[in-house]
Order: structure tokens, then sequence, then C-alpha cells
């Protein structure tokens, strides 16, 4: 079980938990804007870009190569922005926030 | 000028709530179109991704589809979805459009996203194929239900074995994920290679070789003439007389495009419904986007049918802007808009580069822009599992497939999107390190 806030770029905060699947999962099925994973989470569209506090990215894992250059197509590509349908959800995120990128 | 309660008044109708239709809807909301927003289809199912259903959900044994949108997102945007709806008619002179169920339902703007559903051909015995049972034995793969029913028919097959008629996108990837699921697989190709409408012969070669070395049948150049049904068997024979023996049969031979409704409304047709640049058909009020459309692309000056998750997204997010006059370019005058079909005056680089994917067994395919038409091609191999192929017209970057390496796709699409050289001797020289820097250079100024 794990709960996070998502903030979108409106400055909206919001709220969520889940179990399982992943993070882009979790956003779309809260309707979180800016996430929209047009892909179904396969790391081949990039529109589930976010960025995670500077002190969580290295416990919730290094991104595989596959998503670190997927994550240049966006022009807002920042040193801790991850494709968040690339992270699992699990208690290792529990409590944490997460900028919406678009 | 429209009052507010005008505008809270006016009719949005979207036919069909699948990429296309629903990214056009949420994108309406969120660009500030104030009135009803109706959205139909005749499936059942809460809207879906489809990519997944040829991979992950046939693989998967829970069997869950993957969707689009919460089912509370669209009651919290106030979008009024109606599913297991089919829409019979539309009527452009009164802006109706007419239900299964005889309802009607009129429209100040209408949206038809109906994509398209697979091409059944004309092959002797085919439609007749259904076992002593009533259990349908052929089936094609485009909606959750397809992918539900295929399933069930592996799961109950007595020798899991299986014919794909068809080596095209979705064909392949059934054929992955049969073989992952420990079926007998053999697909049956009729051009001399698979994928030759879309590809070069190098990823024909490679993709052909793969599925080869899984243990698929692969076998190409041959013309399944008929499908003969024997006692617990259905037998697929070829042209050349060959035969192959199947518990069923999947066909993915194309598309036919959903073009019926936009007939009906007397807009313009061919192939596809035809849209200019915003997405509009020769009816100002009624505009058509994604699988079921074509459209006159300034960028390869053809006009293009496209079948992609990126298309049909792009052209929605396109139709709410202008719809809801937030398109930050030039937009044609709705009198003319026979002309601006053909004359788009948008800006080259405004134009979205279409791109896909398909992931195969571990092969993860990334293709941006269109390769048709190229003079040159340049292989650029990083390992014997990771590679791109270069596709040129003169100097002209058209288009890349990256097998297994995102980096060359990305350094494509900022070429292609960008319309930057590249520097072709880098490419050829096989152990260079791709990066930005060192392969593109200046803007091409003159696309053509
Ligand atoms: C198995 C499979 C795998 C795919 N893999 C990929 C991939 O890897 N990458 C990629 O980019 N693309 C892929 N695609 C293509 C992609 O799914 C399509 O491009 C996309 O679905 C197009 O969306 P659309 O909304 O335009 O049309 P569709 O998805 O075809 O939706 C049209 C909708 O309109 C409805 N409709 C039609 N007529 C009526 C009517 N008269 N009344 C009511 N409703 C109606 C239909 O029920 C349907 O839900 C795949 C497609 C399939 C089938
Ligand atoms: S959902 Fe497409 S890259 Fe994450």
């Amino acid at each position: 079980m794990a709960k996070v806030i998502f903030v979108t770029q409106n400055n909206g905060s919001m709220e969520v938990e889940g179990d399982s699947g992943s993070l882009m999962e979790l956003a779309v099925a809260n309707g979180v804007a800016g996430i929209d994973g047009d892909c179904g989470g396969v790391c081949s569209c990039a529109t589930c870009h976010i960025y995670v506090e500077p002190a969580d990215f290295e416990k919730i894992g290094q991104p595989e190569e596959i998503e670190s250059d997927m994550l240049q197509l966006d022009d807002n590509v920042r040193e801790f922005s991850r494709l968040c349908c690339q992270i699992e959800v699990s208690e290792v995120i529990d409590g944490m926030t997460f900028v919406v990128a678009n | 000028m429209q009052t507010k309660d005008e505008a809270l008044n006016l009719n949005m109708v979207i036919i069909g709530a699948s990429h296309a239709g629903v990214s056009a809807a949420f994108n309406l909301r969120q660009q500030g179109w104030k009135g009803r927003i109706i959205l139909l289809d005749r499936d059942p199912q809460l809207p879906y991704h489809r990519p997944p259903l040829s991979k992950k959900t046939l693989q998967s044994d829970a069997l869950v589809s993957s969707p689009l949108k919460a089912e509370k997102a669209y009651i919290d945007n106030e979008i009024s979805l109606n599913l297991g709806q089919n829409v019979t008619s539309v009527d452009s002179k009164t802006q109706q459009i007419t239900l299964a169920n005889s309802e009607v339902i009129p429209f100040d703007k209408l949206i038809i996203a109906t994509g398209c559903d697979a091409f059944i051909p004309p092959i002797k015995g085919l439609s007749d194929t259904v076992d002593e049972t009533g259990v349908n034995r052929f089936f094609a793969m485009r909606t959750y239900a397809d992918a539900l029913a295929i399933k069930s028919a592996l799961t109950n097959s007595k020798d899991k074995q299986v014919v794909i008629i068809g080596g095209g996108y979705i064909g392949l990837e059934c054929a992955s994920s049969f073989i992952a699921l420990g079926a007998k697989v053999t697909v049956i190709e009729k051009q001399s290679h698979i994928l030759s409408r879309v590809t070069s012969h190098v990823m024909s070669d490679f993709l052909t070789q793969l599925h080869r070395d899984k243990g698929v049948t692969l076998t190409t150049g041959k013309d399944v003439v008929e499908v003969i049904h024997q006692a617990d068997k259905h037998i697929v024979v070829c042209g050349d007389g060959t035969q192959y023996p199947a518990d069923f049969i999947i066909v993915g031979v194309g598309v036919r495009r959903n073009t019926q409704l936009a007939i009906a409304a007397g807009v313009d047709v061919e192939q596809g419904v035809k849209v200019n640049a915003v997405c509009q058909t020769s009816h100002p009020n009624i505009f058509s986007i994604g699988d079921c459309t074509e459209y006159f692309s300034q960028r390869y000056q053809r006009w293009l049918k496209l079948e992609s998750v990126q298309n049909a997204v792009e052209q929605a997010k396109t139709v709410a802007q202008f719809i809801t006059g937030n398109l930050p370019t030039v937009v044609p005058d709705t009198n003319t808009v026979n002309q601006t079909i053909q004359n788009d005056s948008r800006p080259n680089t405004q134009e979205a580069v279409p791109w896909f994917w398909s992931d195969q067994y571990q092969c993860k395919l990334q293709i941006v822009g269109l390769s048709d038409g190229y003079d040159e091609l340049i292989v650029c191999q990083e390992s014997a599992e990771q590679f791109s192929v270069w596709y040129f017209k003169a100097d002209r970057l058209l288009c890349v497939e990256a097998v297994n390496l995102a980096k060359a796709y990305v350094l494509g699409t900022q070429a292609i999107k960008h319309n930057m050289q590249v520097n072709k001797s880098l490419l050829s020289a096989l152990d260079t390190e791709l990066t930005k820097t060192s392969l593109l250079i200046e803007p091409v100024t003159s696309l053509n």
C-alpha cells in the first residue's frame, strides 16, 4: 500500500493511494491532469513525465536506459525526471510527492 | 458573440470513444468547451487502450483491459459517456444523429472518430469457420471482446495450433504472444516479405528471422484460397496447394475504415474521411479524427492515412484547440474548406511527426516518420539485438526505425521534427556513439 501526492501544473495537488500496478496507472485511474499515458505504459510515448524530489530519486531506483533516452523527447526534462509508467506502486514510494511535468 | 448561456447549451457529439474520441472529449474540456459533450460508442467496454490487446492483454492470465481514463474522470469532466450505443445515421442538414434504438440526438458540432474494423477478405470457407458447437474459429484482433474470445479459443483448443493469416504488425504481435503462451504458430503472408507495405527489407528480414528463431512457421508469397473444415481442425489451404491445420485462425490482413457515417453525412470521403489540418471535413460543423481519416501532409506532400495512437491523440488535440479557438496558428476560413483541405496554411514545423511502436518478444521496435519514397537507407548496428535503420531521400531524413535503441529513435525524432540534417558519414561508421551534437546539423531551410 502506498499513498502519494501528485502536484499538477496548475498547482493542484491530489493525494491518491494504491497497492499495485504502475504509478502511471494510478495517476490515470485518479484522473491526474497531465499524465496521459498514451502508450499504455510501455515506455514509448513519454506522456507520463514527472519530477521526483531529489532526496527520493535514489530510493526509487535508477531508470533503465530506454527510459532515460525517451525522457529526452520532452523539452521539460530535468535532472530528477522520470516516466512514471516505469515506477511500480509499492511501499518504496509511500509518502512521496511527484510534480507532473506537463 | 455567443452569450454564456448559449455556450452552455451547445451540443458536441462525438461518435467513437476510443483513442481519438476520448482524447478529444477531455481536450475539449481542458480547452474550455462549456457546452455538453456526448460521447458514444457501440462497444460496451469502458474505453480502453487497443495496443496492449495483441501484446500484454493476450499474454496475461487476468485478461484485464487498460482503461484510457477512469470512469470517474468522465463524470468529473461532465462528459456524458454512452456505451453500447450504435450510431446508424448522420444528417448534416438537420444536424442530428440517429442511434440503433431510434433515439435522435441533435448536434452543433460533430466529431466522427469511428476508426477502423478489421478487414475480412473474401476467402472461401472463412465466413463459416464455426465448429460443431457453434464456436467461432476465426477471429480478428481489434476489440477487447476479440482478445477475450481469442484467449478462450486458445485455452480450449486441443493442440494450441494457430494459423495467422497476414504478417502485419498485429498478426506478428499475436504470433509473439501465442508463442509466449506455448502455442504452435504459423503466419502466412501473401507478399514476398512481411510488412512489405510499411517497411524495408532490412526490418522485414530481421523480424522474419526473429519469429522463425522463436519457433514460428512463417511463410511468405502464399495466398490463402480456402479454409476447409474437418472433424476437429480447420485446414487453411494456399494457392500452391500447401495446407496448414489449425484449431483456430486469426485474420490480420488490414483494416476497413469506418466511413459509412461520414458518407451518409455527405462529406468528402475517399479511402478515409478527408480532413484539413484542423480535422474539419467538407462540412464546417463536422470534424473527423483518428484512424478513419486521411489528411494532406505538408511534410510528406501527399495524403496520409495513419493508423496509430499518435495520430489519434494528436488530431484529437488539434480539433479541440480549433473548436475552442485556442489553436495558436493560422486557421482556415470555413467558407473555403474544400480549398484549405489541400492548401493548408499552417507552417510545416507544426505538423506532427508520425510515430509508432511495436513490441514483439523482447524486441521493442520504435518508428518515427514514414519511410515511403526513400532512396537511401543506412543501418546502424549497435549489437546483435540493437540497431537502427535511417531512411533518406537525398539529404532529407524521412524515417528512423529503432530496435531496442530508444536513443536512435529520439535523435531521429529531433532531426525530423526540426528539419535538421544528419551527418551520414557518422551514421555509417558502425562504432560511433550516437550523440545529438555530433550527428545533427543545422536545419534544412527548404523542405522540398
Ligand atoms: C491489436 C492492436 C494493436 C495495436 N498496436 C498499436 C501500437 O503498438 N502502436 C500504435 O500506435 N497503434 C497501435 N494500434 C492502432 C491503434 O490502436 C489505433 O490507431 C487507434 O485505436 C485509433 O484510434 P481511433 O479512436 O481513431 O479508432 P478506433 O480505436 O478504431 O476506435 C473507433 C471507435 O468507434 C466506434 N464506432 C465505430 N462506428 C461506430 C458507430 N456507428 N456507432 C458507435 N460507435 C462506433 C468503435 O466501436 C470504436 O470503439 C493497434 C491496434 C490494434 C487493434
Ligand atoms: S505511458 Fe507511455 S511512456 Fe509512460
